[in-house]
């Protein structure tokens, strides 16, 4: 009996999660088509914008900026045993451009912003507004995901640049007023370890992860059922959903560009 | 004219259309009734082409709902209104926008055209000067007349109301009968209209069509239906708690 209720929860879960994968990638599809058609709505792409970027960097800076100041002293609490204080500048610069500035961004926006869109447009589901767009005429794919696959697909990168700037200047002002190492050579140290492939790989896969937070966050929100019950449920699995799919992003670029880029 | 030829629907394991035949003629109204929860909501869907039907077909104007392309299908939609439930309005938009939404999407008109649009549509479900308003500051029934105000801004041929008077006081439940029957006389309209509220289905209907078990099992003027030998049909329009409609579900049980 107890086996039998573990296949049949397994099966359950498989079930659901091969139709996830099916639903995410026909809106994917049917998302990347309706971008190249006309009309653009260019009033609806810079909205989402402003909601996705602009309002996202107080968090993001606080965030950067902390994670900058926690990374300069662990870092500083291994190279100061082996009299390499210097090096933490670069070791900061490389991690947070290459990985954490990309992975955080993206983990912070998926929690901010995907949520958002997952419990407004799941409540626009619910209240059949979803339905009275169609009724009007209007495909809710290219009026409601399209802006949003693409304001976040160009924001989530320029907040990545931005919060690997700030996370370098949390660095900074560990190592130049706590740890005693020049401003000048801080700022060398960190010009010399970067590298454009660096930036390139960091930003290549922050399009990636906007593309993923727009289209989870769209395809929960478009599959809510159940009222205010379901639009709650719909906003902790687009997180979730974000989150595991970020990582795995984040791991097959890192692996891919290892590869290209050595 | 909208015809409905053996329409059927599965919403998950639910059997919820099991072969609907039905005919509007043009500029006529016609109720359907039915118990909450029989499908009198997803037949609309499928007239507008939200829902695809399993089986059967939908055809208005000539033209077989389920088997047009995009660009067809949507001027098809701008020739219907649907008048939802709640309202359906847009919680982002103010009630000016939400009424002339069709026409900022798919008509190019001068700001000042459509204003007076919104205006001429709004006054007509009797409502001024809230086209600043956002759709969370207004009563159940005011919600109402702007998503019908909206269903009209668009000039449509077909008007589609979905439950208009439910969760209203009588008073609005009967000035919005009298707005479907305006509708019906000034536009000259084809309007269906989905109620479980009787009163509301006698003023309005020219035909009242009974929706049970996913077919249409009785269609006549009000008179016929208020003279209806049908059990099913007798139960319901008189409201009955003991009935063949009850007694099915207690098999069930």
């Amino acid at each position: 009996m107890m086996f039998n209720n573990f296949f049949i929860t397994l099966g359950s879960r498989v079930i659901y999660f091969m139709y996830f994968l099916g639903g995410v990638a026909n809106l994917t599809f049917q998302t990347i088509y309706l971008s190249f058609k006309p009309p653009y709505r260019k009033d609806r792409i810079f909205e989402q914008a402003k909601k996705a970027g602009f309002d996202s960097l107080p968090i993001v800076s606080l965030i950067a900026l902390f994670i900058g100041f926690i990374f300069a002293l662990q870092t500083a609490y291994f190279m100061q045993r082996i009299g390499s204080e210097l090096y933490i500048a670069s070791l900061v610069a490389l991690s947070i451009v290459r990985e954490l500035g990309p992975v955080i961004t993206a983990l912070v926006v998926a929690g901010r912003v995907g949520a958002s869109i997952t419990a407004e447009l799941g409540s626009m589901q619910v209240t059949e507004q979803i339905d009275a767009l169609e009724a009007l005429a209007t495909n809710p794919i290219k009026y409601l995901v399209v802006p949003r696959f693409i304001a976040l697909s160009l924001m989530v990168p320029l907040l990545t640049i931005y919060a690997d700037f700030v996370g370098i200047l949390g660095s900074y002002v560990i190592c130049v007023f706590r740890l005693g190492i020049s401003s000048g050579m801080y700022i060398r140290v960190t010009a010399e370890a970067l590298y454009y492939k660096d930036l390139f790989t960091g930003l290549a896969k922050t399009v990636s992860f906007g593309m993923i937070i727009a289209i989870v966050s769209c395809y929960e929100g478009f599959n809510v059922k159940g009222g205010a019950e379901g639009v709650g449920r719909a906003t902790t699995r687009c997180v979730v959903f974000s989150f595991i799919m970020i990582i795995i992003a984040d791991c097959l670029f890192t692996a891919l560009f290892y590869f290209i880029f050595p | 004219m909208i015809e409905i030829s053996n329409l059927h629907k599965e919403l998950g394991l639910q059997k919820v259309l099991t072969g609907i035949n039905l005919k509007v003629d043009n500029g006529s109204t016609c109720v359907i009734i039915g118990r909450s929860g029989c499908g009198k909501s997803v037949l609309l869907k499928h007239i507008v082409g939200i829902l695809k039907a399993d089986k059967g077909k939908v055809v208005v104007d000539g033209q077989e709902v389920g088997s047009l392309n995009e660009m067809h299908m949507d001027a098809l939609r701008l020739k219907m209104g649907l008048v939802f439930q709640g309202g359906a309005l847009f919680d982002s938009m103010t009630v000016g926008e939400n009424v002339g939404f069709g026409l900022i999407e798919h008509d190019h008109l001068s700001q000042k055209d459509l204003l007076e649009r919104i205006e001429e549509s709004l006054s007509m479900v009797g409502l001024h000067g809230i086209c600043n308003l956002s759709p969370s500051e207004l009563s159940g029934g005011m919600r109402k007349r702007v998503a019908l105000a909206r269903a009209i801004c668009i000039k449509p041929q077909i008007i589609l109301y979905d439950e208009p008077t439910t969760g209203v006081d009588p008073i609005t439940a009967d000035s919005i009968n009298d707005l479907i029957i305006n509708m019906a006389n000034k536009l000259k309209v084809t309007s269906i209209v989905v109620t479980h509220d009787m009163r509301s289905a006698y003023k309005v209907a020219d035909k009242i069509a009974m929706l049970y078990q996913g077919k249409i099992i009785e269609e006549g003027t009000a008179d016929e239906i208020k003279g209806s030998k049908n059990p099913v049909v007798h139960q319901f329009i008189n409201g009955l708690a003991l009935g063949p409609i009850t007694e099915t579900l207690d098999h069930y049980k």
